[in-house]
């Protein structure tokens, strides 16, 4: 429910790669190599057309792009804020370009025509999933779904989309060590929102450890780092598991 | 161009008042990532010329009824601030700035991947602190580091530099004395990746061969350039990433 | 306009209610102060101002001019401010609107009431020509409390003003006459509580805001309320206090 596969598939790509660092324009390849994402080929070579990290997988070359906003893509789980309210729909903020119309059919209470306000009003924060995007970038979004709600109380912290499977980590181990070490209930949405809820003391560690892991993304044993950052925050009563990725 | 003035401005051994060749152009500073809360920033200096540039999006396009629904528009604002000239400038757009706004738009829309983001607008903001001759060209460069920097997709990044003729000797990047007498003034802007040009104007009189003459150091000019963006863009994470493993 | 979420609101009031801010800091803390002066050749006198987040820049620009004729014999001051879209998602570009020219009119009263720049001494020839010193400031990037960073720069790039006599034929480059260094000092109500130096979010959710100048004995030379909330005696007179004891501080780190 907290991710999606994704970013798993991302994390495994990118994985024990020296992270060379390109910026639009740059040659990837002049070798017969395949363009990737954020690829495209000139004169036979594959040039890069986002700054971010060169990513060779089997013979296709592209660009894990370092920052840029996020684009929705149906079946990703986002967090988003009420902007707007209409008498059938609510636009939600999900940090991607276009805000997200949430038709009332597609929430799990039956809402009278012009009655929207009663139920979500500004300011609530939703989580929500993507159904579906069309060809001019038009996003529809449900709240119809399990897991799927208005997010009360807690936490909420905003990083680059781009950094939502480092904080995810490999097969999930990132997410659920921050988890087990902190105690506290955390929802990453796709879009860069993620949601914290847990003791007080307990949910600023966690804060923290997750904004560490957005700055310092680039960086080899993460894991390790966050690891250590927390135990120093928070004694651990048993020594945490950790199962050894990166 | 048309002023008069007694002053030597290339002396008989093809030396000019700043003490610079004719194919030379003035000192480069190229930084990105200057502002907190821009999707993407740049700092330039080119000689005296210092300019900030600053860009947001893609994000919803306001006004509506510029939204294309196949892409997404650049919207280009220059402005020069009050005190970035010898005389007060008075605050607000003038129809030089109008039309610079949109020549260096037209410029970006040559090499930003627009397609990928139909009805929204990608806002480039660029804020002129001092003036010395070779402000658009400056504009332009340091605005394409902060598209770059927003992790905006583009095909290349666009340097652009000016070529120019005073006291009858094609020069290459004029300063401010040789632009108000000089006899010509032509900046032009190019993507590096294939040379093809995305900005050019030309005042003044000039033969073709001078012309031609001009273009050529304008282009090697631009190809010096674009390599201080690159590598401007790269220093922000590479520095970080040696943060990160002390 | 930009929505700011109930969990995010309810965080920053909860902590304020405590004593606490989402920074770090104390309720009467200010940012971090960074200031850097003469960036601007082109200008007569000019600063970079950091405070915390929120970065502002301001010119000086000093030209012969003519007096208004009620006051033949003295120079004319002028503050003007401009939130520009480079600044924040919110700001839009066209001719000031209501928070600039506050902001503007707010920095401008601080120095023309706490008599900072000695526009006697402006005077060229009486009746016919003074110098006319113009203050641009703009934002450059906007996270909260724009009026004390606007009031730092503009004072800082006056300090560091020369009159630019030898440009225009009238005399020798001389330093613009200072008298003193007004300091404003900035504090918004969020709930019961009054914080120092409030951040874009703070200052999203709080309902008023008071901003007090001084000078350097600690007079009171303006002060501007703003926001749709109210302040009671009590609270007014604890942002008195503050505004002295803060400004002091900062006269200190500016020099």
């Amino acid at each position: 429910m907290n991710y999606i596969r994704e970013s798993d598939k991302m994390e495994k790509r990118n994985a024990r790669q020296t992270r060379e660092i390109v910026v639009p324009g740059d040659i990837l390849d002049g070798t017969g190599m395949r363009p990737g994402e954020n690829a495209y080929v000139l004169d036979g070579k594959v040039r890069a057309c986002v700054m971010g990290v060169r990513n060779v997988f089997q013979n296709t070359v592209g660009v894990i792009p370092l920052r840029g906003c996020y684009m929705p893509t149906s079946g990703d789980t986002v967090i988003g804020v009420i902007e707007d309210i209409g008498p059938s729909n609510w636009l939600v903020d999900i940090s991607a370009p276009y805000p997200a119309p949430l038709h009332v059919s597609e929430v799990p209470w039956k809402v009278e025509f012009g009655d929207t306000s009663r139920y979500l009003t500004l300011g609530d924060v939703v989580l929500l999933k993507v159904l579906a995007v069309d060809e001019s970038k038009k996003i529809s979004v449900t709240m119809k779904d399990s897991g799927l709600r208005k997010i009360e109380g807690g936490r909420l912290v905003k990083v680059s989309h781009s950094k939502v499977s480092r904080v995810i980590g490999k097969s999930g181990s990132m997410i659920s060590m921050l988890k087990n070490m902190t105690d506290c209930r955390i929802t990453v949405g796709q879009n860069g929102l993620i949601w914290v809820d847990g003791d007080d003391e307990n949910a600023d560690v966690a804060v923290d450890a997750i904004k560490m892991i957005e700055e310092q993304a680039q960086s080899s044993n993460l894991t390790d780092r966050i690891k250590e950052f927390i135990e120093s925050k928070i004694p651990q009563d048993e020594e945490y598991d950790d199962e050894g990725d990166e | 161009m048309s002023g008069h003035t007694d002053m030597v401005l290339v002396d008989e051994n093809g030396m000019r008042i700043d003490g610079r060749t004719a194919d030379q152009h003035r000192p480069f500073k190229v930084e990105a990532g200057v502002l907190n809360n821009a999707d993407g920033s740049a700092y330039v200096e080119i000689g005296k010329n210092k300019v900030l540039a600053a860009v947001y999006g893609p994000r919803e396009c306001h006004p509506r009824h510029l939204q294309n629904p196949t892409k997404a528009i650049v919207q280009c604002k220059y402005n020069m601030q009050a005190f970035s000239v010898s005389d007060r400038k008075r605050p607000g757009p003038d129809r030089r700035s109008i039309e610079i706004s949109k020549i260096i738009s037209e410029a970006l829309e040559k090499v930003v991947l627009t397609e990928l983001y139909p009805r929204a607008s990608i806002d480039v903001y660029i804020e002129i602190l001092q003036a010395n001759a070779g402000t658009r060209c400056a504009g332009l460069t340091a605005a394409s580091v902060a598209l770059a920097d927003a992790g905006i997709p583009m095909r290349d990044i666009v340097p652009a530099l000016a070529a120019g003729k005073a006291d009858g000797h094609v020069l290459l990047d004029l300063n401010k004395e040789e632009d108000n007498y000089g006899q010509a003034d032509v900046p032009i802007a190019i993507i590096p990746s294939t040379d093809e040009i995305v900005l050019l104007q030309m005042d003044g009189n000039m033969t073709r061969e001078e012309f031609d003459h001009g273009i050529e150091m304008a282009v090697a000019g631009c190809h010096e350039l674009y390599e201080l963006q690159k590598d401007a863009l790269k220093r922000r994470y590479s520095k970080k990433a040696e943060e990160e493993s002390e | 306009m930009s929505v700011m979420s109930e969990i995010k609101r309810d965080y920053i009031e909860g902590l304020i209610a405590n004593g606490k801010r989402a920074d770090g800091r104390s309720l009467t803390d200010v940012r971090e102060i960074k200031v850097v002066t003469d960036v601007i050749e082109s200008a007569d006198g000019s600063a970079r101002v950091k405070l915390g987040n929120t970065e502002v820049i301001a010119g000086v620009k000093i030209i012969p001019g003519t007096p208004f004729p009620d006051t033949p014999n003295i120079g004319v001051l002028t503050t003007g401010a401009e939130l520009i879209p480079m600044a924040h998602p919110t700001f839009e570009s066209g001719p000031p609107g209501e928070d600039a020219i506050e902001l503007a009119r707010v920095v401008d009263r601080g120095i023309r009431e706490s008599g900072m720049v000695d526009v006697e001494a402006l005077c060229i020839t009486p009746g016919e020509e003074v110098w006319m010193c113009f203050v641009d400031i703009y934002a450059l990037d906007y996270d909260g409390n724009l009026f004390d960073a606007a009031n730092l720069a503009a004072v800082c790039a006056l300090k560091s003003a020369t009159i630019p006599g030898e440009q225009y034929g009238k005399g020798e480059n001389k330093p613009l006459p200072i008298t003193c260094t007004p300091i404003s000092i900035t504090e918004v109500k969020v709930g019961n509580d009054l914080i120092v130096d409030p951040n874009f979010d703070e200052e999203q959710i709080s309902s008023a805001r008071l901003t007090v100048t001084t000078d350097d004995i600690g007079n009171f030379r303006a002060m501007q309320k703003g926001g749709c909330g109210s302040i009671t005696l009590d609270e007014l007179s604890l942002c008195l206090d503050r505004a002295v004891e803060k400004g002091a501080e900062i006269r200190k780190i500016i020099g």
